[in-house]
């Protein structure tokens, strides 16, 4: 087990700009977290700092786990716009198996059990980046659900889809979450958040807001700037 | 104008009625440029990705230096090749001087910088659009390279064309490792500079007519398969 | 050690069959040697006698002796009797031996601006030359036959290095791109008679001067120090020596022609 996840005093800076402030918080299995705020609130820097793709300036990212390979391993990361190999959809699930160092005679099982579940084994054999945006999304999802991760992040996943691929998207995400996947989601589509979150950190400028569950904070906001999130009025930062 | 038109055709006419030996020197050309991409290739491309992804101390002064060495002259290769390879230069003992493998040798120095060099841009360029997926799958250095080379490969053909053309038309590497012997290390380009020098100018032009015209096929036949395979894998 | 070895024998395997297997030696003469056709005319008949194969390096004079002096040649054929005696006295080669003379001649302008063609006298000819200020190329790379034109200023008594004006162009070429080069400026240069004949681009170029025996251009030929260099021929190199100087050889050299005419005057002792 990898989780709980502990930002311990993290913070990030970058071009002489403080993007997140010192933060501290935790994120333990089983609710689904959201994570809300405008553009440019830093919602995907934090992403980044759990997943690990950006060093923190400051404070430390710590897993439960202290093996840096099964602290990767158990993770996964779908990215606003997917990035596939130049090969077929099968090919670029097993990549990502050989990547997580999967043996070799499960690796073909695993990847078409993969396409079958997010609903591209038809597509299998296609070249990946001839496939449309929600098939290559879908795509991406199979890659990750390949490797059976504790932790999905998801970084505004459906952004650049149409509604019905985003439901599409959406569908895998919720077999992810019943299959025991702690999902962590950066978004800014509300409704997106309610259908899929359990709970929900809020962020304003890099600083943690406000954290709770998902019902409570769309009906009872208790801070400021979240009521105004919600109500639509907040200007881009 | 006329008269270099005419050369050109009566040049055309001596190479058509030409004997063996033409054919001869046009294979060892061929055989010793090509086996010099092919090494250059091996050994550029993991070169060129590697410097695109990696992290060192200094990695910008290597990419400068890299990009300095595409311009590389010719006979100055050719004459650091001659003293290592001379029998009292370091690598003697091998008895490369003045033969065909010495001649790959000297060309492969010459055109690896510009195939690692272009590979390099090439990744560096593919990296930026790849890097978070590939290290959010755990995959970085050496790997990350290869696999990005792989990716890019139809775009890569460019650099290892840049290195044929390079190895096809240089006389200063070859003749000066090579010794231009007659029958044995005489390729189309010194032969060229040779039937220059004898004031045979209309053989010179057919000669390098028919270089400029292989070096033309080798190029587009490089494009159609390029085109081809790009098709089908996207 | 044995890595390098199989290396080596990868590498050769690899790319060619060349060379491991064939008996030759390398020898190292001059451009305007094998511009003239000697070699492709000469060396088959060595080759049948004794299945020897010459690979020849054609370079100047003075790279050909520096080749013999790496160990990168077995044999060296120039025609430089100062350079070569110098190369003896290095213990750089075996022993000398003459093997053939041909000639030099004062090729220039058929308008003849010097007022020399048809003398017979090169080193008035030379003084008429810079008198006249007429365009002169010359080689200016260490050959055999620039040696040889330094040696005809001196005669003149001109110092050619101080006394050169703009009429002297010092072009550091061989001895076609030097014609060539004379061809475009339409200037006087001293070529050997082989490469002249064998010359197609001449423009409005002719022979001025011929036939003064200080214009004769002798050729030795000499094996490499096997004891400087092991890695030497030095049986098989031999073998060429000998036949070179032997009657059978002498024959073969004075039987070569260009156009009905004989360029090489066999003179071994």
């Amino acid at each position: 087990m990898i989780l709980p996840l502990r930002l311990e005093a993290v913070a990030f800076a970058a071009g002489g700009r403080e993007i997140i402030p010192p933060l501290s918080l935790e994120v333990g299995a089983g609710a689904s977290t959201i994570i809300l705020g405008a553009n440019g609130a830093g919602k995907s820097v934090l992403m980044r700092l759990m997943h690990g793709l950006l060093a923190p300036t400051a404070g430390r990212v710590a897993w439960q786990d202290a093996d840096p390979k099964r602290v990767r391993r158990q993770q996964a990361m779908v990215f606003q716009r997917p990035v596939m190999l130049r090969r077929s959809a099968f090919a670029n699930v097993v990549y990502a198996l050989e990547a997580a160092g999967v043996r070799a005679g499960e690796r073909r099982a695993r990847a078409l059990d993969a396409l079958r579940e997010v609903g591209l084994l038809g597509l299998a054999e296609r070249p990946a980046r001839v496939l449309s945006g929600g098939e290559q999304q879908r795509l991406a999802l199979a890659r990750a659900w390949a490797l059976h991760p504790e932790v999905l992040f998801l970084d505004e996943p459906t952004a650049s889809l149409d509604p019905s691929a985003t439901r599409e998207i959406e569908a895998v995400i919720r077999a992810f979450d019943a299959s025991g996947t702690k999902i962590v989601m950066a978004t800014h589509n509300l409704g997106q958040a309610r259908r899929l979150g359990d709970e929900v950190l809020y962020l304003h400028q890099g600083r943690l807001v406000e954290r709770a569950p998902v019902e409570r904070f769309f009906k009872e906001p208790s801070s400021a700037e979240a009521a105004a999130f919600i109500k639509g009025e907040l200007p881009w930062v | 104008m006329q008269g270099i038109a005419n050369s050109v055709l009566e040049g055309l006419r001596l190479v058509a009625t030409l004997d063996l030996r033409l054919w001869e020197i046009v294979a060892l050309s061929l055989e010793v440029s090509l086996s010099a991409v092919a090494a250059a290739t091996l050994l550029g491309l993991p070169l060129g990705a590697a410097i695109a992804v990696g992290r060192m101390p200094g990695r910008r002064a290597v990419i400068v230096a890299l990009n300095a060495l595409m311009g590389l002259p010719p006979v100055v290769v050719g004459l650091a090749v001659y003293l290592l390879l001379s029998r009292a230069g370091p690598l003697g003992e091998f008895g490369l001087l003045f033969t065909p493998p010495g001649m790959v040798i000297a060309q492969t120095v010459l055109i690896l910088p510009i195939v690692a060099a272009l590979c390099r841009q090439s990744v560096e360029d593919a990296w930026r659009e790849y890097e978070e997926q590939l290290r959010s799958l755990g995959v970085q250095g050496l790997r990350a390279a290869l696999t990005l080379v792989w990716d890019i490969r139809f775009s890569l053909v460019t650099a290892v064309l840049a290195g044929l053309g390079r190895a096809c038309a240089e006389v200063g590497a070859v003749i000066i490792v090579g010794g231009n012997i007659d029958g044995v290390t005489r390729v189309m380009t010194t032969t060229i500079a040779l039937e220059t020098s004898k004031g045979d100018l209309p053989l010179a032009l057919g000669l390098g007519t028919v270089l400029i015209a292989i070096v033309f096929a080798l190029n587009a036949t490089a494009e159609v398969i390029r085109g081809a395979a790009q098709r089908r894998y996207g | 050690m044995g890595l390098k070895r199989f290396a080596f024998a990868l590498l050769m395997l690899l790319t060619f069959d060349l060379g491991a297997q064939e008996r030759f030696i390398t020898v190292s003469s001059t451009t305007s040697t094998e511009q003239s056709g000697l070699f492709k005319y000469l060396l088959p008949l060595f080759t049948a006698k004794t299945g020897i194969q010459v690979r020849v390096v054609a370079v100047g004079t003075g790279q050909a002796l520096d080749i013999g002096r790496r160990g990168d040649a077995d044999v060296v054929f120039v025609h430089a009797k100062p350079l070569e005696e110098k190369f003896l006295a290095e213990g750089q080669g075996v022993k000398r031996f003459d093997v053939m003379y041909n000639d030099f001649v004062l090729i220039g302008p058929k308008s003849d601006p010097a007022k020399v063609g048809g003398t017979k006298d090169i080193v008035a000819a030379f003084q008429n030359v810079k008198a006249a200020q007429a365009p002169f190329v010359s080689r200016g790379d260490k050959s055999g036959t620039h040696f040889a034109e330094l040696e005809l200023w001196k005669a003149a008594g001109i110092d050619i290095a101080k006394d050169k004006g703009s009429w002297y162009r010092d072009t550091g070429q061989g001895m076609g791109p030097a014609l060539n080069s004379a061809a475009a400026m339409n200037a006087y240069i001293l070529s050997d008679r082989g490469t002249w004949l064998s010359f197609k681009n001449r423009a409005d170029l002719v022979i001025s001067v011929e036939g003064d025996r200080r214009l004769f251009n002798q050729y030795g030929v000499m094996l490499v120090n096997p004891e400087k260099h092991p890695n030497v021929k030095k049986e098989m190199g031999q073998a060429f020596v000998d036949w070179v100087i032997s009657p059978e050889g002498q024959k073969a050299i004075a039987g070569y022609k260009i156009n009905g005419e004989q360029l090489f005057f066999p003179n071994a002792r």
